[in-house]
């Protein structure tokens, strides 16, 4: 998953849809079609916590720079559709099988060819090390043939028929798999790449819209792109380059933005929330993202096993929490409460079709209700405790949360702060933790199968509930072998039915991104990953 | 003089060792593995915890640890950031800048805090002695950020006669606002310690004696009694000037200064383990040499003052 700037910090905001439109609209509306702007953008960023290889980058700041220095073989819209960048087509018959044709004659910013070889040198790179952050992508968020955390050389089952030709193989069915290909860890590699891996981490060589520019990285201050004139494909730069600008606050950015000091920020700190969009007027934006908030109880906690007596205790507190009132006063309205284990922003979402999702409706004395049958089956005793990170702001909804909780169910319940992220990661992990923890998802890539085959799937790397329901399991598989995004949801949302029932984790809310831009600038959109798109960005000198 | 400075050092030695050695057991002791961090929300693979524990070597014993981290520390190896970046390399980046803002904020303070206190000194009990001692008051009473926001705020921000962060390179010009901000903080020490001084040099003989035997006050007032006042001074700015140069974390990071307390300000949020131990090591280091120097510092200024073995 992504790792937000502050990795701790929960996502964003949510509003309205209303509001959506408004915080992507912009002043001109002269989109692309060689009105190209000359200006460079300043954008708001931090110092990346990883080297900037792709295989090695799951945070939002080294992300956001190779995203716009590298092509993959799809890219995102600002909806969260996708749409070939450096590939031609990617077809399969039996969606085990899957053929790449790439676009012809795409060079690399150095002048070297891209081709299959590009990236699947590059993928049999990324998935040969387990101390690659995002080694992952082979094995669990993708079922390649090959893939192991045990890693090697050339495990994956990858084959070059040609320059612009190559074939992948998956291990199991899988109609989605052109949807994930825009992540960074898809994204090809030079032949320089493997001669020093370190130097290019400093200063990297891609086949995007950009390319570093002659200053290229300073550390501790800016990292500064041109436009790439080598690259032919959708994502034609509009502006005259890309200055990323290191703040180790986001006051100090959001400073910046007032003076317009900075054009792009891409998130509002916490203490100018409430006057942001005085501030800004009409560039402030405020729209939902895909990230999913929520609370998670292992089956080894007592009273909350794979049971019945669970069951009900689950339902039980998934009613009695307050979500509207929480989102409004403690979130000022910035989120809006969870109908479902996905998020708005992705394709799918349609959680009124689905049977059980009144489970998430605020009813006191259903839960009451369900909590006293549990207590016939199984008295409870002790306190209810949901533990939280104390570093990462959380602690004023947990309060009002357990609150809530407490005054629906009459039983005692109270936040459980950890020092910080890691103690708090490290109990989960170990299994050891005796409390309900929070939890979140931010989407890899925009696909309700992401998280739902993350977080829910027997035995998959982020299922810290350990839950194990062989219907859902079975849906699941179906759902990724279903032709189109229609039918896929379809399934997955007859799935999520079972979630309702057993409720693995409790759905809190869906986060927004709020950020903004300066008087400068133009063309500011923020896509379905909340981060701004910043090639289509204009700036006149 | 010497043997007093050698003395010195080897006392530090010590001082070296104790804070090294807790502050690398505060931040390697904190319950939790640094690696899960890396993955946010997402749970890695036990193979992906264990390679990356053996890759920072985080699955040595504690006392392994300090021992390898020691080895490198004396050999001027400072380390490397999980991102690959050389601590060496980041302060030799960031400590000329935070040398420039301590420099800056130093002369600021001498100059307006020296002037203040001269002229409340002469004047005692006058509107001016009153009306700077309660500016000073209140200055000093307001927390760094509440001063470092509110100046920004002003200043950068509506009025726009400074830029609100330090822009690439940090000009002078840019840091002249945090300097501000920093002098401000220690200004109501030099002021009054000036203004007191004055007044005890001014009813000194020498003084009667400079005034007896005609000397214009335009003499008297800058040889005589000023040089004079200046001792206590001179080395509280020393000591500030330490203070500075260990890091102006809160400022630093309001006005983005590209300096060391940003530096490891960004390294805590990170998380960054190495970074931030090798950091503050140095600090320890530098803020020993510094007080090494101000006691140094006494003798040359007054002459009287004789360090005994």
């Amino acid at each position: 998953m992504r790792i937000s700037r502050i990795a701790a910090a929960a996502g964003g905001v949510v509003i309205a849809a209303a509001l959506v439109l408004s915080g992507c609209a912009s002043d001109s509306g002269d989109t692309g079609g060689g009105s190209a702007s000359t200006g460079v953008v300043n954008v708001a960023w931090g110092e990346p916590e990883n080297p900037l290889i792709p295989a090695n980058t799951n945070e939002v700041n080294g992300g956001q720079v190779l995203n716009n220095m590298f092509a993959g073989l799809v890219y995102y819209k600002a909806d969260g559709s996708w749409d070939y960048d450096a590939a031609e087509s990617i077809e399969s018959d039996d969606y085990i099988t899957w053929t790449v044709k790439l676009k012809a004659d795409q060079t690399f910013s150095d002048g070297t060819p891209v081709t299959s070889d590009s990236f699947v040198k590059a993928w049999q790179w990324a998935a040969s090390n387990p101390d690659l952050l995002n080694q992952w992508w082979f094995i669990d968020a993708i079922a390649f043939k090959g893939g192991t955390y045990d890693g090697g050389e050339n495990t994956l089952d990858l084959t070059v028929v040609d320059d612009t030709t190559f074939t992948v193989v998956l291990d199991q069915p899988r109609a989605d798999f052109p949807v994930a290909l825009g992540y960074t860890v898809f994204f090809p590699l030079p032949d320089s790449f493997f001669d020093d891996p370190d130097a290019f981490g400093d200063a990297p060589i891609g086949n995007g819209p950009y390319k570093l520019s002659d200053e290229g990285w300073v550390h501790g201050e800016s990292l500064s792109l041109v436009p790439n004139d080598g690259y032919t494909g959708p994502r034609k730069a509009q502006n005259g380059g890309l200055n990323f600008k290191v703040y180790a606050t986001q006051d100090a950015a959001y400073a910046d933005l007032l003076s317009d000091n900075v054009d792009v920020i891409d998130t509002v700190p916490t203490n100018a929330l409430a006057t942001f969009k005085d501030d800004l007027g009409d560039r402030a934006v405020e729209q939902a993202s895909a990230v999913f908030q929520s609370f998670t109880m292992n089956y080894n906690l007592e009273h909350f096993g794979d049971n019945e007596e669970g069951k009900l205790r689950r339902a039980a507190i998934s009613h009695a929490i307050d979500r509207a009132e929480i989102t409004d006063v403690i979130f000022q309205g910035t989120r809006t409460p969870a109908e479902d284990f996905t998020s708005p922003v992705i394709a799918g979402f349609d959680p009124a079709s689905i049977e059980g999702s009144d489970v998430m409706k605020y009813d006191p004395a259903m839960a009451k209700d369900l909590w006293a049958q549990a207590d016939a089956i199984s008295p409870w005793s002790g306190t209810f405790q949901l533990a939280y990170n104390a570093d990462g702001g959380h602690q004023e909804w947990v309060d009002a949360t357990v609150n809530s909780i407490k005054n629906s169910l009459g039983i005692d319940a109270v936040g459980l702060p950890y020092p910080d992220f890691k103690g708090l990661r490290t109990e989960v992990n170990d299994r050891t933790i005796k409390a309900a923890f929070r939890t979140g998802w931010q989407f890899d890539f925009p696909s309700q199968a992401n998280i739902l085959g993350a977080l829910y799937v027997t035995g998959s790397g982020s299922n810290d509930a350990d839950y194990s329901n062989e219907n859902f399991d079975k849906l699941f598989r179906e759902g990724l072998a279903a032709p189109t995004q229609e039918e896929q949801s379809k399934i997955f949302n007859e799935a999520q039915g079972q979630l309702f029932t057993d409720l693995p984790a409790i759905p809190l809310w869906y986060g927004a991104v709020t950020a903004g831009y300066s008087t400068l600038v133009d063309n500011v959109e923020y896509g379905w990953d909340s981060w701004p798109i910043l090639y289509n960005v204009t700036k006149s000198e | 003089m010497l043997w007093y400075i050698v003395r010195r050092l080897l006392q530090g030695i010590p001082v070296f060792f104790g804070s090294t050695f807790i502050i690398f057991s505060m931040v390697f002791l904190t319950p939790g593995n640094p690696v899960l961090r890396m993955f946010g929300d997402r749970t890695p693979a036990p193979e992906q915890v264990a390679a990356l524990e053996e890759k920072f070597h985080l699955n040595e014993p504690f006392l392994t640890r300090y021992f390898l981290y020691l080895g490198d520390i004396l050999q001027g190896n400072l380390g490397t950031t999980y991102a690959g970046q050389s601590v060496n390399e980041i302060l030799a980046r960031t400590f000329p800048t935070t040398l420039r803002l301590a420099l800056l904020a130093v002369i600021i303070q001498l100059v307006i805090g020296v002037l203040v206190g001269l002229i409340s000194g002469l004047r005692k009990g006058g509107i001016f002695d009153n009306v700077s001692l309660l500016v000073t008051l209140l200055i000093i009473s307001m927390p760094v950020f509440v001063l470092a926001f509110v100046a920004q705020w002003i200043f950068g921000i509506q009025l726009g006669w400074f830029r609100p962060t330090v822009g690439a390179g940090a000009p002078w010009s840019d840091l002249i606002l945090p300097a501000i901000v920093l002098a401000g903080l220690n200004m109501a020490y030099v002021v009054r310690l000036t203004r007191a001084s004055v007044i005890e040099t001014s009813q000194n003989d020498f003084v009667r004696m400079a005034y007896g035997k005609g000397l214009s006050r335009g003499r008297v007032i800058p040889v005589h009694i000023l040089r004079n006042s200046m001792i206590p001074v001179t080395t509280n700015l020393a000591a500030d000037f330490g203070i500075l140069i260990v890091g102006a974390t809160v400022t630093e990071g309001i006005f983005n200064v590209p300096g060391v307390g940003n530096e490891l300000f960004k390294a805590i949020n990170r998380g960054d383990t190495p970074e931030i131990v090798s950091i503050v090591t140095i600090l320890v280091i530098v803020y020993v040499l510094v007080n090494i120097a101000i006691d140094v510092l006494y003798g040359v200024l007054d002459p009287r003052i004789r360090y005994v073995k």
